[in-house]
């Protein structure tokens, strides 16, 4: 036995009125993974991503972080982890630049915000009320959190919605060198990304499978 | 070089004070209602000085927790709406601070300026002279008390979509005491007794809630979430 995958889930199981929602037996995040969640519409691809950031508590099972439970260590899981759902947490009234500025991690200065807001493509628009923004715009106002974050957990819920060609190859790229720099994705998509080594984990409601190698 | 400090009081307080600035017609409608409502008082029951500078104390009290009574509602909910709530509630910090800071947000918008109006009001409605100052210490105290009982409200009914009335509901008990001692102390004032007194009591309410008030909302908000 090597060392303690980054983030293991054991037997991990959700219920919503009597109905399991996620049910996961076994599932290891390494150090250079890219997991990408699939399934159909309703199938708990959000719940499982949810479960995993502890917005949500499982029934029962748990999830380790480095071989202990992360209501041992919350406070350095909760560091090491960023995720970023479908409400994208993107005050509409505050100007790119600040909203990014409020979300990022502490000390972070400001010439680092501007660069990470013109590497996706928002260079001009960092100064104007996100309610001028359009959606995609919004999107990467949001995404800009990965490049400033120095989490090494990556969990992503669906980050493409609204997203234009050019910024899903920014995006793969960013999420390329990101493991390749010591860090680990899990998104959630419907696409088919354009990465090699991507592991594939179907999720189907109730159903209970294995991804482990 | 600007750097950003994101140790969850400021950094919450200062985002919760740009969005009323940049809202400032949905930021300033409490007190505009405040302002209102007062202002019908002599023309609904009595323009009589005399008959007005009994009721005056306990007219602005009332209308002033009325007035942040209705803006506690959109304490919590606009967070929650659009995911920054939850990032809160991920992000690794203590729920506290934050929780501070945005209640401290909400009265610098709402309680103190219900506060500073309140003498032209008090003029309006021909408060006696000496209740003047008792009514703007307790109010600056007692809006405080209004802003941290109205946000355990607010976080009980965050994931409703139409919390208000049970908001109401929920907080209204809880702010019986603060109107109570809040009027008394304005009266005392106007008797010519230690309005000191009440105000006292008041501002042991203030500590109370200061300090156990963000506690029962972080709980709170860590409940809602979960389902």
């Amino acid at each position: 036995m090597g060392n303690p995958s980054l983030v293991t889930i054991e037997n991990l199981r959700f219920e919503r009125d009597d109905t399991t929602v996620v049910s996961c037996d076994q599932l290891c995040l390494d150090v250079g993974d890219i997991l990408q969640i699939e399934g159909p519409n309703g199938s708990g691809k959000t719940t499982l991503l949810r479960l995993l950031t502890t917005a949500l508590q499982p029934l029962e099972g748990s999830i380790l972080y480095c071989g202990k439970s992360i209501a041992e260590c919350r406070l350095e899981y909760l560091s090491d982890i960023l995720f970023i759902g479908h409400q994208s947490a993107v005050k509409l009234t505050l100007t790119a630049e600040e909203n990014l500025a409020w979300m990022a991690p502490s000390g972070l200065d400001f010439s680092s915000v501007l660069k990470a807001l013109e590497s996706l493509g928002l260079a001009g628009y960092t100064d104007i009320p996100c309610y001028k923004l359009s959606a995609g715009q919004q999107r990467r106002v949001a995404l800009a959190r990965l490049l400033v974050s120095d989490a090494r957990i990556w969990y992503l819920d669906e980050p493409f919605t609204a997203i234009d060609r050019d910024g899903v190859k920014l995006l793969e790229r960013c999420m390329k060198e990101h493991v390749s720099s010591g860090g680990a994705v899990v998104v959630s998509t419907h696409q088919n990304l354009d990465v090699q080594g991507v592991r594939h984990y179907p999720v189907l409601g109730g159903s209970s499978l294995r991804a482990c190698p | 070089m600007k750097k950003y400090a994101n140790n969850g009081f400021y950094a919450y307080l200062r985002r919760d004070l740009r969005l009323s600035h940049r809202r400032l017609g949905e930021a300033a409608s409490p007190l505009i209602f405040f302002v209102m409502v007062t202002t019908l008082v002599p023309l609904g029951i009595t323009p009589d000085p005399a008959s007005l500078s009994v009721m005056a104390s306990g007219i602005i009290w009332v209308f002033a927790l009325l007035a942040t009574m209705l803006s506690a509602n959109g304490l919590f909910s606009g967070d929650y709406q659009d995911g920054s709530l939850e990032q809160l509630l991920i992000s690794p910090q203590v729920l506290v601070m934050p929780v501070l800071g945005k209640i401290t947000a909400h009265w610098l918008v709402v309680g103190l300026p219900l506060t500073i109006v309140s003498p032209l009001l008090g003029l309006m409605l021909s408060l006696p002279e000496a209740g003047y100052l008792p009514l703007m210490a307790s109010l600056a105290l007692g809006t405080a008390c209004l802003s941290l009982l109205g946000a355990v409200g607010a976080a009980l009914t965050v994931s409703l979509q139409k919390g208000g009335i049970l908001l109401a509901l929920v907080v209204m008990p809880l702010y019986m005491p603060v109107i109570i001692f809040g009027g008394a102390t304005v009266q005392y004032g106007i008797d010519g007794l230690a309005w000191t007194g009440p105000l006292a009591i008041l501002g042991a309410m203030l500590a109370a809630t200061v300090a156990l008030c963000p506690l029962a909302i972080a709980g709170v908000l860590r409940l809602t979430s979960i389902n």
